[in-house]
């Protein structure tokens, strides 16, 4: 089942490049889809347009269509200028490279979306707050002490803080941009395991740090190369026998 | 050769000597002054009684030295300027960095500098001129110098610190905290509210704090549009009276008073005042501020 289709898009930053030249792809749902390449082939520029946060950047021009199938059978033209952007956030959350948490308690960091969102009641809060973190494996961790600032945790804790903060929305989609970038070995499995835990949930599209990490996780994987969408394939096929000559030169680490 | 590092050496001594006079003269001066505060204005301690110093009536020439008119319009002025220039001033820094659009932002950033930059009798004689009359007029008044008219004067000077500052402050919060905030479905107001300014909390308080200190310290405005009656604050409708404040007596009255006098030592005394007042406010905010670091760094490393 196709969770979102992007058709024909197109974005063009404010400096004239094109980062992004007609890309068509379809995002399983369900499912871990990974976007691999090397740096700058424009990986965050369309992860950041499935949720709008490109918005905010200095965009020039978007062109093409990407749409959104909704759990409650509604589609969500996300491109479109009168799409409610607060509630696609809602529905497309994402965690970033660098762990942000927000200046407020490991609670607070976890409340803070849904109580934006309008929830009140301390007993919702509550289950949200642990649910979430079971689901990215921090529960243990944190349960005496929630109430420190979430900025005392590891960097390895906070990340995962931000994977719980996201999953305590209880969006349909999750976007992580090289959410492991930063962590080591061993928080980077944790990571990598929950998303394994969680995905039966949700559709997962991550930018990967890796190319072994690409492997390890991919349920699909699509290349990109310097704003190209260069193939996309079901994921062990696209590590074992790609098609194009230039993937297969990435992914065998004749470039990076 | 032997000669020439020697030469170098006395060089380097020579400069290190020189910083370090200039470093220690300046904490001289600053203890000079203290005590040449100390030692004009503490007689006066000894010359009027304490019951008369803390008298509700100013009026030297009959040896009427009560200080809590001046002290009490001293105040009056001031918060009534912090009340009008904070939420101004903050509220036009986050507008200038979060919400302007690019265009509206690289107007009014130089703007605020250059009203930041005007000397404040400008401000006074505008205030005199045009500002006090008109509230003569709207507000129905007896006369339109008072201490509400030093009030916002006062605002307008302080305002453009606490806007360059604070905006400052703003500016420095990581892109990464909206981006976080939003994606959360956050409404830019939310962000702004919930995670921006926690954020720059203790950039936006020391923008506060020298906005205050700015207004304090202020004469010659004050001076200008305030009707310099020394009339004891007692209700807040006082405030659209005539106040005098400390500052404006010593400015008013040194000139005129005989050196060594009691009146000469009261002034001395309000001075000393003056100057513990800024004190305070200086070491409250630095501490607050200090404070306020350390628990972010430990929060942040
Ligand atoms: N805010 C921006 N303004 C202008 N150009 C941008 C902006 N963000 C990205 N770009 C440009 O768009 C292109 C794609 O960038 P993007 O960050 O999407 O690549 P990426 O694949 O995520 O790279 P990396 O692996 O380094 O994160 C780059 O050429 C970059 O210079
Ligand atoms: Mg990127």
């Amino acid at each position: 089942m196709v969770k979102i289709s992007i058709e024909h898009f197109h974005l063009t930053y404010s400096d004239g490049a094109e980062s992004l030249r007609d890309i068509t792809i379809d995002i399983p749902a369900r499912a871990i889809s990974v976007f691999l390449g090397p740096a700058g082939g424009g990986k965050s520029s369309l992860l950041r347009a499935l949720n709008r946060l490109n918005d905010l950047a200095d965009v020039r021009s978007v062109s093409g269509q990407i749409r959104l199938f909704g759990d409650n059978g509604q589609t969500i033209d996300i491109l479109d200028p009168q799409t409610d952007v607060v509630a696609l956030r809602r529905l497309v959350s994402m965690v970033f490279a660098r762990p942000v948490t927000l200046p407020l308690s490991i609670r607070g960091n976890l409340t803070y979306g849904l109580e934006v969102a309008g929830m009140r009641q301390n007993n919702l809060l509550g289950e949200a707050v642990e649910r979430s973190l079971q689901q990215a494996a921090l529960w243990e961790e944190v349960k005496d002490r929630l109430d420190e600032p979430a900025a005392a945790l590891s960097g390895g804790q906070q990340q995962r803080l931000c994977l719980a903060r996201s999953l305590a929305m209880q969006p349909e989609v999750i976007l992580l941009d090289e959410p492991t970038s930063g962590l080591d070995p061993i928080s980077t499995s944790k990571v990598e395991a929950s998303l394994q835990e969680i995905k039966n949930n949700y559709t997962i599209v991550l930018v990967p740090h890796s190319v072994q990490q690409a492997a390890r996780v991919a349920d699909h994987a699509a290349f990109f190369l310097q704003g190209e969408l260069i193939e996309a394939a079901p994921g062990p096929n696209l590590f074992i026998n790609p098609t194009d000559k230039r993937t297969q030169d990435y992914v065998e680490g004749r470039f990076g | 050769m032997k000669i020439f590092i020697s030469q170098l050496f006395d060089k380097e001594r020579l400069i290190t000597r020189l910083i370090a006079s200039a470093g220690y003269s300046a904490i001289l001066f600053v203890l000079l002054i203290f005590y040449f505060l100390i030692s004009e204005g503490l007689p006066a301690l000894g010359e009027v009684s304490l019951h008369s110093l803390l008298g509700t009536r100013w009026y030297p020439i009959e040896e009427y030295y009560g200080l809590l008119p001046l002290i009490s319009g001293s105040l009056m002025v001031t918060l009534g300027a912090t009340a009008i220039a904070m939420p101004i001033g903050i509220g036009t820094a986050v507008f200038i960095a979060e919400v302007a659009p690019r265009w509206a932002r690289e107007i009014l950033k130089p703007l605020v500098e250059v009203l930041g930059g005007l000397p404040s009798v400008v401000l006074g004689l505008i205030g005199f001129l045009i500002l006090s009359p008109a509230l003569r007029v709207n507000l129905n008044l007896a006369t339109g110098l008072t201490a509400f008219t030093g009030s916002l004067l006062l605002a307008a000077i302080s305002i453009p610190t606490i806007i360059s500052v604070a905006e400052d402050a703003l500016d420095s919060v990581p892109r990464s905290y909206r981006d976080a905030a939003l994606a959360l479905g956050a409404t830019e107001w939310q962000t702004i509210w919930r995670v921006t300014l926690p954020a720059a909390r203790s950039g936006v308080l020391t923008a506060g704090m020298l906005g205050v200190g700015r207004a304090i310290g202020e004469t010659m405005t004050v001076m200008m549009v305030t009707g310099n009656a020394p009339v004891l604050a007692n209700s807040l409708r006082m405030l659209f009276m005539p106040a005098r404040t400390m500052t404006a007596t010593i400015a008013a009255e040194m000139g005129e008073v005989a050196r060594g006098s009691v009146h000469y030592h009261v002034l001395f005394l309000i001075g000393i005042g003056l100057f513990m007042i800024s004190l305070v406010v200086n070491v409250t905010a630095s501490a607050v501020v200090f404070r306020q670091r350390k628990r972010s760094e430990r929060i942040l490393s």
